[in-house]
């Protein structure tokens, strides 16, 4: 599978947003939002094309969305008297959902260095993103490290015990709301 | 005095007898302990030299009380007995294997006449002995009732008989030259020059310095000495059959292990190097062997410092397809000399 | 020797190796199921010496982690720093000036070389072989005298800052990387003489510890270990960073992909890195060490980066996400001993206890690179 083939696939697949980042500035050079479902499907293109996972990690976005919603408010505020002095409170926007944790795929390849980034966003309080253990091996620990520390559970992974902390750790330290 | 000695031999020979033999076994036990002691010292010396340093320098001349300070450590430690081991076992097999080790010294001539008990069957009461110290590190790393211990009382038994097979053979090859199983008469018929000793004995068999060589390899194993350490292998078995071990118990595995090392380098002096005879026929006489001796024990601790281990299968490969095919057309080569001669 | 063998799990018996264990370098722990002395399963367990760097990273500012950095692969140190720098530089679109790019360059290889000879010492002892730790740490002690000199330390360097290096090296170091290199080109030809050439050591390397490319691939692994299984990768080349596109040197890179071929690879890298240096030094530039343009209070603008470098053992990845302010967001390590590691249980499959040993000490594997 060529270059072309690869991100024409990724493109393919429902829901995807595909586009190229400068890898000078940014470290990467394709950048691959994707809805959780298919991201055992674009892992399997990945591996097709031959590229080996770099490394996979999660991100806590608590108060994003609370950032989200301020500048939302600030941008009402701004907007004509006319509609706050309506006296109804502001109701949230359409999009401002709840926070979400994302999960990142860094990809690339041995033959001609192509840095390729896989993200899924799945909800905070219900955390859940299917494993890829079967396709990359390696991945069987990159995800109990994100599931001890940041608590998405991998549906389908064989054995999601902490692998860094205590085997009986029942805490997630890399959530941004952790107090120790 | 001497005359009172003479009195009393001629009186009572039998107490002479046991006299003279508890003086000899105090000796050996003098001879084992201080060997035992300063070999370590030898050996941390030698390996500071290959290792470009210094080595033990700080107590005493030379680092020459280290071996003291070591002993008082070992003793003055505690001797811990783990949980679930088997007691007397585990206290008995140090014990063995430092007991069996001075046994070995009992049939061992070092010169004319220096000798605790002379039998006639003298080598094949060292090679009886020499295997039941194989029993005492089997004991010891059963009894411990650790599974690093385990695998190496597996290692050290398949070990040594697989290494027993190739020394025995060359032995009786030697035994057909000299025909007799006493050691003064060995090193008696090697008398003259070193044109007699074993090892050049080529008019008997052309094999003998390989002989040698087969017989050195074996010791080497036998005591457990790198490249073939692997019932000790730290990398592997963190210490082995001694990895529960600690204070006393451990020392005397260690100087066991030591004084192995002397039995082997004397036997291998006795055997194929003339034992006290000088290389060129004059002044024969205890230095020579022991000379010999030290010089032997160097060149196994060389070898220790310059080459990494083995592996179990390198080492069994080596006996069962190498040593002991070779040692066996030895024997035939011999055998058929000594017929035709 | 990398058969398959099986027996029943009740017939087997477990073996904890560490993780207080000589060979295991540290606080590894391997579970391991044996028949005998061959392995059935081996399973590493980790976090003996986990610290949480990247919640500490998420505890500071941008500056305040570079410490941290050092104390990853403490073998190898200064590439975590560089890996580091070049990240939030990235982010900030610095450009660092020639000389400290040269600096950087020559005090990284330098600690490569380091890096590679406590793992030649350690790898030789974990064969038995007591006397060569003594000489690679004799050849390392040049190197930190070296590296102390410059950056103040000799482990756990923290030599870099965002834009260029503090300390300017100066003359009296250059002469003394100068006798360096002459003395290590003589040192490795005495190597190879003493060590590579030994048959014992041949017999226990050669066609042992298969790890093939696609094993490579699917397992993540990088560096030697790669290079060692034919796979022409290395991050200095492939994806150049600073400026090592300037240099001329060569991949070692081997197709048998056994102990041996690893231990080649990083044997021909030490060749390498001594070339990099004397080119380094020869065209070493004149002129300022630290960039101008750097701000006082680091604040990267919002987004994420990604930067990747070629450690001693591997390709280092840190992915950091910003989110505009003075303290990072998120810091992921993404360490090459991590994929060795596991690559350790797949392969020594079906090994006897000893290759295992062998095979382990050939993935240089540094603990408190795993366990972060």
């Amino acid at each position: 599978m060529t270059r072309a083939e690869l991100v024409k696939n990724l493109q393919a697949l429902p829901g995807a947003v595909v586009s190229d980042t400068d890898h000078k500035a940014r470290g990467f050079d394709l950048d691959v939002k994707l809805s959780p479902e298919n991201i055992a499907e674009a892992v399997q293109l990945m591996d097709e094309a031959g590229y080996f996972l770099d490394t996979m990690t999660g991100v806590d976005w608590l108060g994003e969305q609370e950032a989200l919603r301020k500048e939302a408010d600030k941008g009402k505020a701004a907007a004509p008297a006319s509609e706050s002095a309506a006296g109804e409170p502001p109701l949230p926007q359409a999009g401002i959902g709840e926070d979400e944790i994302e999960i990142v795929y860094d990809f690339n390849n041995f033959q001609e260095p192509y840095g390729v980034v896989l993200r899924v966003r799945t909800p905070r309080a219900k955390p859940e993103v299917p494993s890829i253990h079967h396709i990359y091996p390696i991945a069987h620990w990159h995800e109990r490290e994100a599931h001890e520390f940041f608590g998405v559970v991998f549906t389908g992974h064989p054995y999601l015990v902490p692998l860094l902390l205590p085997e009986d750790a029942d805490y997630h330290p890399l959530l941004k709301d952790f107090v120790a | 005095m001497l005359s009172y000695l003479n009195y009393l031999n001629d009186t009572m020979p039998c107490l002479m007898a046991i006299l003279r033999l508890i003086v000899c076994i105090v000796c050996i036990l003098a001879f084992v302990g201080l060997n035992a002691a300063y070999l370590v010292w030898l050996e941390r010396k030698l390996a500071g030299r290959i290792q470009r340093r210094i080595g033990p320098k700080e107590v005493g001349p030379f680092g020459l009380l280290q071996p003291l300070a070591d002993g008082i450590k070992l003793m003055t430690k505690q001797l811990f007995l783990p949980d679930g081991i088997d007691r007397i076992l585990y206290l008995l097999a140090p014990m063995l294997v430092m007991t069996t080790a001075f046994m070995c010294f009992v049939t061992i001539p070092f010169g004319e006449g220096l000798v605790a008990r002379e039998l006639d069957l003298g080598l094949l009461a060292i090679f009886a002995f020499a295997s039941i110290n194989v029993l005492g590190l089997l004991l010891g790393a059963w009894a411990s009732r650790n599974k690093y211990s385990m695998i190496s009382s597996a290692r050290v038994v398949s070990q040594n008989v697989a290494y027993e097979i190739p020394m025995l053979l060359v032995v009786a090859s030697l035994l057909m030259v000299t025909g007799t199983l006493n050691l003064h008469d060995i090193v008696a018929e090697q008398a003259g020059g070193f044109w007699n000793w074993n090892v050049l004995r080529l008019n008997a068999s052309p094999l003998m310095p390989v002989a040698f060589l087969i017989f050195f390899v074996c010791t080497l194993a036998e005591t457990n000495r790198t490249p073939f350490d692997l019932a000790e292998a730290e990398s592997e078995l963190v210490a082995g059959s001694f990895t529960e071990y600690g204070s006393m118990g451990f020392g005397l595995f260690f100087m066991g292990e030591y004084a192995n090392m002397v039995v082997g380098s004397t036997l291998i002096s006795i055997l194929f190097l003339g034992g006290w005879n000088c290389p060129f026929g004059i002044f024969p006489g205890p230095h020579w062997l022991f000379l010999k001796l030290y010089a032997l024990i160097s060149t196994v601790m060389w070898i220790r410092w310059t080459f990494p281990r083995t592996t179990f299968y390198g080492l069994l490969n080596l006996s069962w397809k190498v040593l002991i095919p070779i040692a066996l057309v030895n024997l035939l080569i011999t055998g058929a000399l000594v017929k035709v001669f | 020797m990398n058969a398959e063998y099986q027996l029943p799990e009740d017939e087997c018996f477990v073996l904890n190796l560490g993780p207080q264990h000589p060979s295991t370098h540290g606080v590894a722990r391997i579970k391991l199921t044996l028949d005998g002395e061959y392995i059935c399963k081996a399973e590493p367990v980790l976090g003996y010496i986990h610290r949480m760097h990247e919640k500490m990273a998420e505890n500071r500012t941008w500056p305040q982690f570079f410490p941290n950095t050092g104390r990853l692969d403490y073998l190898h140190a200064l590439a975590y720093n560089q890996n580091y720098a070049c990240l939030v530089e990235r982010a900030l679109a610095i450009e660092v000036p020639e000389r400290a790019e040269y600096i950087r360059v020559i005090t990284t290889e330098l600690n490569r070389i380091a890096s590679h000879m406590v793992w030649y010492g350690a790898f030789v002892l974990d064969l038995g072989g007591f006397t060569p730790l003594l000489y690679t740490f004799d050849d390392r002690e040049q190197i930190l005298d070296l590296l102390e000199s410059v950056t103040g330390s000799r482990l756990t360097f923290s030599y870099f800052r965002f834009g260029g290096v503090p300390n300017d090296i100066d003359d009296d170091f250059i002469a003394g990387t100068k006798t360096f290199i002459s003395r290590m080109r003589e040192r490795i030809k005495m190597y190879h003489a003493l060590i590579t050439k030994n048959v014992i050591l041949i017999n226990r390397l050669k066609d042992i510890g298969f790890i093939p490319a696609e094993m490579c691939r699917k397992y993540g692994a990088s560096g030697p270990v790669a290079r060692g299984a034919g796979i022409d990768y290395d991050v200095r080349r492939n994806e150049p960073y600073s400026i090592y596109d300037r240099f001329e040197f060569e991949i070692p890179v081997y197709h048998e992909a056994d102990s041996m071929a690893r231990y080649m690879v990083r044997m021909d890298e030490i060749l390498q890195s001594l070339r990099i240096i004397e080119q380094a030094i020869a065209t070493l530039p004149a002129g300022p060490i630290m960039a101008d343009k750097v701000p006082k209070l680091i604040r990267p603008p919002k987004g994420d980066y990604y930067h990747a470098v070629e450690t001693a053992r591997g390709r280092l990845g840190m992915r950091a996400v910003s989110d505009g302010s003075a303290i990072p967001w998120r810091l992921k390590l993404r360490t090459p001993c991590f994929s060795n590691m596991l690559i350790f249980g797949e392969a020594c499959r079906g090994m006897l206890l000893a290759d295992a040993v062998a095979l382990f000490g050939s993935l240089d594997l540094v603990i408190p690179d795993v366990d972060k």
